[in-house]
């Protein structure tokens, strides 16, 4: 059984920002929806709230980065780039302002619907000359991600789990370095974020069907460390699979794509994610089934890829963690 | 008039503000960089170590200094000219004005002399300037931070955000002084965007502020002098957009960007603003 982790991020940030005092904590009204709000009670000093009023904070978090400062802004994912879009690159990107922006609901893990998730934040932070990526797929990558994060000698945008979390890795994030996570000859996959889990999901079934997995979960997708997928993906007969929380163009999907075209090497590529379309609310397992974004998800693309019938449905699959959506673990149902 | 127009009208609106600025409202160092602009070195990107803002023609960052931003950075122009006149950079620099390769760039950059930031797109100069302000006041450091606004930019809804934001951390280490000048790229800025009385409202914000003529040098130096616990001071400076080149009423309204309909208008304007200027008349180069 996998160990479910409560609001990892709340106590990682505040020992992490109490031993940096230039870390600023930054929220715009959504502090104790972002884990937050045990340190704004504790630590009011290093705490700003900014209202709701997103353009106005990005611009003022680059006017502390011009003071030595390395805020860390925390609100959903969608509010740090999709209505203040002009600021992020104006006072943050363009100047490389130590900004670590925390973007907690990515993609389809919030019911909230198409206002609140972020589906293709990954495909702008890429196009953005200066911006790093990093995205969480665990606690243990929660738990690490802020000393990850303030690393980066620039600004950095954040994929980040929030409530409860499993946890799948016993080593934190090192920046730039991809997870191996089982090393078969057949076919490779790689994840990102919460789809990793879902890759995990279908392991013992592909094991037991014959297929031999390479798999791959990237916490670093800018920069990206292209040579090193090369070398997987030429160590797999029948070719790749990518499963993302995010539309297919302009992701980790298209990540892969680029890195095969340009090397010039003949494999094919499934994409499996958002297919150019928006999401609604619902629970993250329904939306996961109904996007096509799961384990099951995954096994269909495989058998669709190698042109093989497994016989796989969804009772051979390690059963789906259902999270409540009214969780305590959670500020609100979002 | 050898580029064949420009802003122009900013120049006459704004000119005393800046003068005021660098020469007696903010207390700047003496220039950290060279006084012929060194020509484009990039852009922020890992690898280019030697980028530099333009920041240094207003001196060093030293805490008891204070730092300015052009937040309408359409006020380049200007802007250079201030820093040429008050013996910040040489008048070469403006020779590499909007030449291909220059530093000294139309729109300023962040690596245009006297810039700090890029402010190109209005209304994100004075978040960024309170932003800074917060951050020198929890270092102790005591100079503070000066954005030059424009009226076009209360259109824009971050100015709002920005003043209530300085309200309610209080912060008033950052002020402002803002050209009035009631003109925008489309014109008057009553028929493009009406915005009512601007002072009224940067009150309800949250905001000390106080209203003056553009052209009054007095006038700017008491209105610096009024008291802004916890709040910022916002200067509102009232201009006329031909002040100095009354030859540009006959463009009003259309004086964001002066472009001389024909030879014949250029000619004109060239003897009619020299004469207004008391210096000789411009020769241009051949096209």
């Amino acid at each position: 059984m996998v160990e479910m982790v409560t609001r990892p991020y709340a106590g990682a940030f505040e020992k992490y920002a109490l031993a940096n005092k230039d870390v600023l904590c930054m929220s715009a009204d959504l502090t104790s929806s972002c884990e937050i709000d045990g340190f704004r009670d504790r630590h009011p000093e290093q705490f700003m709230s900014m209202g709701m009023a997103e353009q106005n904070m990005l611009s003022f978090a680059g006017g502390l980065g011009l003071a030595g400062y390395r805020p860390f802004i925390h609100t959903f994912g969608v509010f740090t780039y999709r209505r203040p879009y002009d600021q992020l690159m104006a006072s943050i990107a363009y100047p490389r302002r130590k900004v670590r922006l925390m973007g907690f609901l990515p993609g389809v893990t919030t019911p909230g619907g198409m206002t609140h998730q972020a589906i293709e934040d990954i495909a702008i932070m890429r196009a953005m000359p200066n911006m790093s990526i990093l995205e969480t797929g665990d606690a243990t990558e929660v738990e690490s991600l802020c000393e990850a994060a303030d690393s980066i000698d620039g600004p950095v945008y954040c994929r980040v789990l929030r409530g409860t979390v499993p946890r799948l890795f016993d080593s934190p994030i090192k920046v730039g370095e991809m997870r191996e996570l089982s090393h078969g000859d057949d076919i490779l996959v790689v994840t990102a974020g919460i789809t990793t889990e879902e890759a995990l999901r279908a392991k013992t079934a592909l094991v037991n069907a014959g297929v031999s997995i390479r798999h791959l979960h990237l916490n670093t997708i800018k920069p990206f460390d292209s040579k090193r997928l090369l070398d997987h993906l030429q160590s797999v007969k029948h070719g790749v699979i990518t499963l993302e929380n995010h539309v297919i163009n302009g992701g980790i999907g298209s990540l892969v794509a680029e890195t095969i075209a340009e090397a010039g090497i003949q494999k094919k590529l499934v994409r499996l994610g958002l297919k150019d379309t928006y999401a609604h609310g619902g629970s993250r397992s329904y939306l996961m089934r109904y996007y096509g974004l799961d384990a099951l998800a995954l096994v269909n693309g495989i058998e669709n890829l190698m042109n093989i019938e497994t016989n796989i449905d969804a009772d051979d699959l390690e059963s789906a963690r259902v999270d409540a959506v009214h969780s305590s673990a959670k500020a609100e149902a979002l | 008039m050898r580029n064949n127009g420009g802003y122009l009208s900013q120049a006459c609106s704004a000119a005393e503000q800046l003068a005021w600025l660098y020469n007696e409202a903010l207390n700047l160092g003496d220039p950290t960089l060279p006084m012929i602009p060194q020509p484009f070195g990039g852009v922020p990107a890992p690898g280019n170590d030697d980028y530099v803002t333009g920041a240094g023609y207003n001196g060093p960052f030293e805490p008891q200094y204070d730092r300015l931003f052009i937040a309408p950075a359409h006020y380049a122009l200007v802007a250079y000219a201030t820093l040429i006149e008050t013996g910040r950079m040489s008048a070469e620099g403006l020779e590499m004005f909007n030449k291909d390769g220059s530093s000294v760039e139309m729109i300023g950059a962040e690596h245009s002399p006297g810039m700090e930031v890029h402010n190109g797109t209005l209304g994100i100069g004075l978040s960024t300037g309170a932003g800074l302000a917060y951050g020198r006041r929890l270092r102790g450091e005591p100079g503070e931070v000066c954005v030059f606004m424009s009226d076009g930019e209360v259109q824009e809804g971050q100015t709002w955000e920005a003043i209530q934001a300085c309200a309610h951390h209080g912060i008033d280490n950052v002020w402002a002084i803002m050209d009035v000048n009631d003109q925008q790229c489309d014109g008057a800025m009553s028929s493009v965007m009406e915005v009512r009385d601007i002072a009224t409202k940067m009150r309800a914000f949250g905001a000390t502020v106080v209203e003056i003529d553009a052209h009054d040098l007095d006038a700017m130096r008491q209105a610096r002098k009024e008291p802004h616990k916890g709040q910022p001071l916002i200067i509102l400076a009232h201009s006329s957009p031909t002040q100095g080149m009354s030859f540009l009423q006959k463009r009003f309204p259309r004086l964001h960007y002066v472009r001389f309909k024909s030879e014949q208008e250029r000619n004109e304007m060239n003897i009619s603003i020299a004469k207004e200027l008391g210096v000789e008349p411009v020769e241009f180069e051949k096209h």
